[in-house]
Protein backbone atom coordinates (compact mmCIF):
# COMPACT_ATOMS: atom_id res chain seq x y z
CA UNK A 1 0.00 0.00 0.00
CA UNK A 2 1.32 3.22 -0.75
CA UNK A 3 0.31 6.66 0.91
CA UNK A 4 -2.40 7.76 -2.08
CA UNK A 5 -3.95 4.15 -1.32
CA UNK A 6 -3.78 4.80 2.45
CA UNK A 7 -5.13 8.62 2.35
CA UNK A 8 -8.31 7.83 -0.01
CA UNK A 9 -8.70 4.30 2.73
CA UNK A 10 -8.70 7.13 5.80
CA UNK A 11 -10.97 9.41 3.94
CA UNK A 12 -13.67 6.06 3.24
CA UNK A 13 -13.14 5.37 6.75
CA UNK A 14 -15.44 8.47 7.41
CA UNK A 15 -18.15 7.09 5.00
CA UNK A 16 -17.84 3.33 5.44
CA UNK A 17 -16.70 0.14 8.12
CA UNK A 18 -13.11 -0.72 5.95
CA UNK A 19 -12.57 -4.29 5.42
CA UNK A 20 -10.19 -6.58 7.63
CA UNK A 21 -8.15 -6.52 4.81
CA UNK A 22 -8.14 -2.84 4.13
CA UNK A 23 -7.83 -2.40 8.19
CA UNK A 24 -4.89 -4.81 8.47
CA UNK A 25 -2.73 -3.34 5.40
CA UNK A 26 -3.99 0.20 6.13
CA UNK A 27 -2.72 -0.45 10.37
CA UNK A 28 0.97 -1.64 8.99
CA UNK A 29 1.18 1.38 6.67
CA UNK A 30 0.21 4.15 9.24
CA UNK A 31 3.31 1.91 11.63
CA UNK A 32 5.67 2.76 8.78
CA UNK A 33 4.33 6.44 8.03
CA UNK A 34 3.97 9.58 9.68
CA UNK A 35 3.14 11.69 7.36
CA UNK A 36 -0.14 9.20 6.91
CA UNK A 37 -0.63 8.79 11.03
CA UNK A 38 -0.90 12.61 10.83
CA UNK A 39 -3.20 12.72 7.92
CA UNK A 40 -5.37 10.21 10.13
CA UNK A 41 -5.88 12.51 12.72
CA UNK A 42 -5.98 15.14 10.57
CA UNK A 43 -9.11 13.75 9.09
CA UNK A 44 -10.97 13.67 12.28
CA UNK A 45 -10.23 17.01 13.24
CA UNK A 46 -11.65 18.05 9.74
CA UNK A 47 -14.82 16.30 10.84
CA UNK A 48 -14.75 18.10 14.00
CA UNK A 49 -13.78 21.65 12.83
CA UNK A 50 -16.97 21.68 10.17
CA UNK A 51 -19.36 20.38 12.42
CA UNK A 52 -18.16 23.36 14.88
CA UNK A 53 -18.44 25.17 11.72
CA UNK A 54 -21.70 24.53 10.65
CA UNK A 55 -22.91 24.99 14.72
CA UNK A 56 -22.32 28.28 13.99
CA UNK A 57 -18.39 28.34 15.49
CA UNK A 58 -18.11 31.80 13.39
CA UNK A 59 -20.42 33.28 14.36
CA UNK A 60 -20.20 34.53 18.04
CA UNK A 61 -20.37 38.32 17.70
CA UNK A 62 -18.14 40.56 18.64
CA UNK A 63 -19.90 41.93 21.72
CA UNK A 64 -20.47 38.71 22.88
CA UNK A 65 -16.99 37.81 22.58
CA UNK A 66 -15.77 40.80 24.40
CA UNK A 67 -18.22 39.84 26.90
CA UNK A 68 -16.91 36.12 27.52
CA UNK A 69 -13.07 37.93 27.45
CA UNK A 70 -13.56 39.94 30.32
CA UNK A 71 -11.28 39.63 33.31
CA UNK B 1 -33.41 20.59 19.29
CA UNK B 2 -36.66 22.66 20.97
CA UNK B 3 -39.57 22.67 18.91
CA UNK B 4 -40.49 25.92 17.16
CA UNK B 5 -44.48 25.61 18.91
CA UNK B 6 -43.15 23.93 22.35
CA UNK B 7 -45.25 25.30 25.36
CA UNK B 8 -43.79 23.07 28.30
CA UNK B 9 -41.25 25.95 28.91
CA UNK B 10 -42.73 29.60 29.71
CA UNK B 11 -41.40 31.57 27.57
CA UNK B 12 -39.16 34.96 29.41
CA UNK B 13 -40.60 37.37 27.25
CA UNK B 14 -37.48 39.93 28.60
CA UNK B 15 -34.89 37.87 27.72
CA UNK B 16 -36.37 36.96 24.04
CA UNK B 17 -36.97 40.74 23.47
CA UNK B 18 -33.30 41.24 24.79
CA UNK B 19 -31.72 39.34 21.97
CA UNK B 20 -34.20 40.26 19.43
CA UNK B 21 -34.08 43.99 19.74
CA UNK B 22 -30.21 43.34 20.27
CA UNK B 23 -28.96 44.80 16.54
CA UNK B 24 -25.39 43.80 16.74
CA UNK B 25 -26.90 40.24 17.75
CA UNK B 26 -29.56 40.05 15.05
CA UNK B 27 -26.55 41.24 12.21
CA UNK B 28 -23.96 38.84 13.68
CA UNK B 29 -26.32 35.51 12.93
CA UNK B 30 -27.50 37.16 9.44
CA UNK B 31 -24.08 37.34 8.16
CA UNK B 32 -23.13 34.15 9.19
CA UNK B 33 -25.94 32.59 8.11
CA UNK B 34 -25.60 34.66 4.55
CA UNK B 35 -22.08 33.43 4.64
CA UNK B 36 -23.39 29.42 4.81
CA UNK B 37 -25.88 29.79 2.31
CA UNK B 38 -23.96 31.10 -0.10
CA UNK B 39 -20.67 28.91 0.41
CA UNK B 40 -23.56 26.13 0.06
CA UNK B 41 -25.69 27.31 -2.84
CA UNK B 42 -23.37 29.37 -4.71
CA UNK B 43 -25.92 31.76 -5.35
CA UNK B 44 -26.18 34.75 -3.77
CA UNK B 45 -29.77 35.32 -4.52
CA UNK B 46 -30.77 31.57 -3.18
CA UNK B 47 -28.86 32.36 -0.05
CA UNK B 48 -30.89 35.53 0.50
CA UNK B 49 -34.23 34.12 0.40
CA UNK B 50 -33.08 30.90 2.26
CA UNK B 51 -31.66 33.18 5.08
CA UNK B 52 -34.99 35.23 4.85
CA UNK B 53 -37.16 32.52 5.19
CA UNK B 54 -35.27 31.13 8.00
CA UNK B 55 -34.83 33.76 9.96
CA UNK B 56 -38.26 35.03 9.44
CA UNK B 57 -39.64 31.77 10.72
CA UNK B 58 -37.40 31.70 13.49
CA UNK B 59 -37.95 34.73 14.89
CA UNK B 60 -41.96 34.53 15.02
CA UNK B 61 -40.93 32.20 17.13
CA UNK B 62 -38.13 33.22 19.07
CA UNK B 63 -40.06 33.81 22.09
CA UNK B 64 -38.92 30.62 23.32
CA UNK B 65 -35.62 31.10 23.72
CA UNK B 66 -34.29 33.11 26.46
CA UNK B 67 -30.70 31.83 25.39
CA UNK B 68 -28.85 33.62 22.31
CA UNK B 69 -26.92 30.51 21.71
CA UNK B 70 -30.10 28.40 21.75
CA UNK B 71 -31.50 30.53 19.27
CA UNK B 72 -28.68 30.43 17.12
CA UNK B 73 -28.84 26.57 17.21
CA UNK B 74 -31.89 26.36 16.22
CA UNK B 75 -31.83 29.26 13.41
CA UNK B 76 -29.38 27.39 11.68
CA UNK B 77 -31.27 24.12 11.72
CA UNK B 78 -34.01 25.67 10.24
CA UNK B 79 -31.07 27.01 7.45
CA UNK B 80 -29.84 24.06 6.81
CA UNK B 81 -33.74 22.18 5.97
CA UNK B 82 -34.09 25.51 3.84
CA UNK B 83 -30.99 24.66 1.95
CA UNK B 84 -31.51 21.09 1.55
CA UNK B 85 -34.48 21.80 0.20
CA UNK B 86 -33.42 24.65 -2.23
CA UNK B 87 -30.58 22.25 -3.19
CA UNK B 88 -32.79 19.40 -4.22
CA UNK B 89 -34.98 21.98 -6.21
CA UNK B 90 -32.23 22.82 -8.24
CA UNK B 91 -31.12 18.89 -8.26
CA UNK B 92 -34.07 19.03 -10.41
CA UNK B 93 -33.34 21.78 -12.81
CA UNK B 94 -29.72 21.44 -13.46
CA UNK B 95 -28.52 17.77 -15.15
CA UNK B 96 -25.32 16.35 -12.50
CA UNK B 97 -22.04 16.46 -13.79
CA UNK B 98 -20.93 13.46 -12.31
CA UNK B 99 -17.07 14.17 -11.44
CA UNK B 100 -17.27 17.46 -13.89
CA UNK B 101 -14.90 19.30 -15.70
CA UNK B 102 -12.24 19.76 -12.76
CA UNK B 103 -10.34 16.43 -13.18
CA UNK B 104 -8.08 17.42 -15.03
CA UNK B 105 -7.02 19.89 -12.61
CA UNK B 106 -7.55 17.32 -9.99
CA UNK B 107 -4.74 15.38 -11.57
CA UNK B 108 -2.56 18.05 -11.54
CA UNK B 109 -2.99 19.02 -7.93
CA UNK B 110 -2.53 15.26 -7.10
CA UNK B 111 0.13 14.86 -8.69
CA UNK B 112 1.35 17.44 -6.35
CA UNK B 113 0.76 15.42 -3.51
CA UNK B 114 1.93 12.52 -4.48
CA UNK B 115 4.83 10.75 -6.14
CA UNK B 116 4.58 8.56 -9.52
CA UNK B 117 4.83 5.67 -7.02
CA UNK B 118 2.09 6.90 -4.67
CA UNK B 119 4.29 7.99 -1.67
CA UNK B 120 4.21 11.95 -0.64
CA UNK B 121 6.47 14.29 -1.96
CA UNK B 122 8.91 15.19 1.09
CA UNK B 123 7.24 18.92 0.99
CA UNK B 124 4.16 17.64 1.18
CA UNK B 125 3.98 15.17 3.67
CA UNK B 126 1.16 15.77 6.58
CA UNK B 127 2.90 17.13 9.50
CA UNK B 128 1.36 17.26 12.78
CA UNK B 129 -1.08 20.01 13.77
CA UNK B 130 -0.32 20.73 16.90
CA UNK B 131 -2.91 21.77 19.53
CA UNK B 132 -5.79 22.43 16.90
CA UNK B 133 -8.56 22.25 19.65
CA UNK B 134 -7.09 25.50 21.44
CA UNK B 135 -6.55 27.33 18.68
CA UNK B 136 -9.27 27.15 16.17
CA UNK B 137 -11.57 28.73 17.66
CA UNK B 138 -10.82 32.61 17.03
CA UNK B 139 -11.89 34.17 14.55
CA UNK B 140 -8.96 34.28 12.45
CA UNK B 141 -9.04 30.49 12.18
CA UNK B 142 -12.70 30.80 10.59
CA UNK B 143 -11.89 33.15 8.29
CA UNK B 144 -8.75 30.79 7.10
CA UNK B 145 -11.34 27.69 6.67
CA UNK B 146 -14.16 30.03 5.15
CA UNK B 147 -11.52 31.16 2.62
CA UNK B 148 -10.32 27.08 2.37
CA UNK B 149 -13.75 25.73 1.84
CA UNK B 150 -14.54 28.71 -1.12
CA UNK B 151 -11.04 27.83 -2.77
CA UNK B 152 -12.89 23.85 -3.50
CA UNK B 153 -14.20 23.22 -6.64
CA UNK B 154 -17.54 23.67 -6.78
CA UNK B 155 -18.97 20.18 -6.64
CA UNK B 156 -16.38 18.93 -3.92
CA UNK B 157 -17.62 21.95 -1.67
CA UNK B 158 -21.41 20.91 -2.49
CA UNK B 159 -20.48 17.51 -1.89
CA UNK B 160 -18.26 17.81 1.59
CA UNK B 161 -20.91 20.35 2.75
CA UNK B 162 -23.96 18.32 2.69
CA UNK B 163 -21.96 15.34 4.24
CA UNK B 164 -20.14 17.52 6.92
CA UNK B 165 -22.35 20.35 7.75
CA UNK B 166 -25.72 18.98 6.64
CA UNK B 167 -24.51 15.90 7.87
CA UNK B 168 -26.62 14.04 5.87
CA UNK B 169 -25.82 10.12 4.76
CA UNK B 170 -23.68 8.68 1.50
CA UNK B 171 -27.09 7.39 0.38
CA UNK B 172 -28.77 10.10 0.81
CA UNK B 173 -26.09 12.44 -1.09
CA UNK B 174 -25.76 9.85 -3.88
CA UNK B 175 -29.43 9.74 -4.41
CA UNK B 176 -30.04 13.82 -4.26
CA UNK B 177 -26.92 13.91 -6.39
CA UNK B 178 -27.30 10.94 -8.20
CA UNK B 179 -23.75 9.75 -7.95
CA UNK B 180 -22.32 6.15 -7.57
CA UNK B 181 -20.72 5.47 -4.24
CA UNK B 182 -17.44 5.24 -5.80
CA UNK B 183 -17.95 8.68 -6.84
CA UNK B 184 -19.14 10.03 -3.71
CA UNK B 185 -15.78 8.55 -1.94
CA UNK B 186 -13.97 9.91 -4.70
CA UNK B 187 -15.18 13.66 -4.13
CA UNK B 188 -14.84 13.45 -0.36
CA UNK B 189 -11.54 11.79 -0.65
CA UNK B 190 -10.32 15.70 -3.45
CA UNK B 191 -12.02 17.83 -1.17
CA UNK B 192 -10.67 16.54 2.20
CA UNK B 193 -6.99 16.13 0.67
CA UNK B 194 -7.55 19.99 -0.64
CA UNK B 195 -9.02 21.20 2.61
CA UNK B 196 -6.01 19.73 4.87
CA UNK B 197 -3.65 21.29 2.37
CA UNK B 198 -4.94 24.67 2.66
CA UNK B 199 -5.63 24.19 6.52
CA UNK B 200 -1.76 23.30 6.82
CA UNK B 201 -0.11 26.02 5.02
CA UNK B 202 -2.47 28.95 5.59
CA UNK B 203 -2.79 28.04 9.27
CA UNK B 204 -1.10 25.32 10.79
CA UNK B 205 2.52 25.93 9.46
CA UNK B 206 1.61 29.67 8.77
CA UNK B 207 4.69 31.75 10.97
CA UNK B 208 1.29 34.37 11.57
CA UNK B 209 -0.32 32.10 13.93
CA UNK B 210 2.22 32.20 16.28
CA UNK B 211 0.86 35.90 17.26
CA UNK B 212 -3.12 34.90 17.50
CA UNK B 213 -4.57 34.16 20.35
Amino acid sequence: MNCKQATSLLSQRQERPLTQVERLSLRFHLMMCSGCRNFSRQMESLRAMSRGYAKGGASTTHAEREQRDKP
Amino acid sequence: MPEPNATTETPDPVAASDSLSDPDFIDGLRSQMLRFARLQLRDDHLAEDAVQEALVGALKNAGSFARKSALRTWVFSILKHKIADSLRYRQRVIASSELGDGELQDQVFMDALFKTNGHWHRAERPSHWTGPQGRVQSDHFWRVFDACLNGLPERQAQVFMMREFLELGSDEICRQLALSTANLHVILYRARLRLRECLENSWFNSPATDVQK
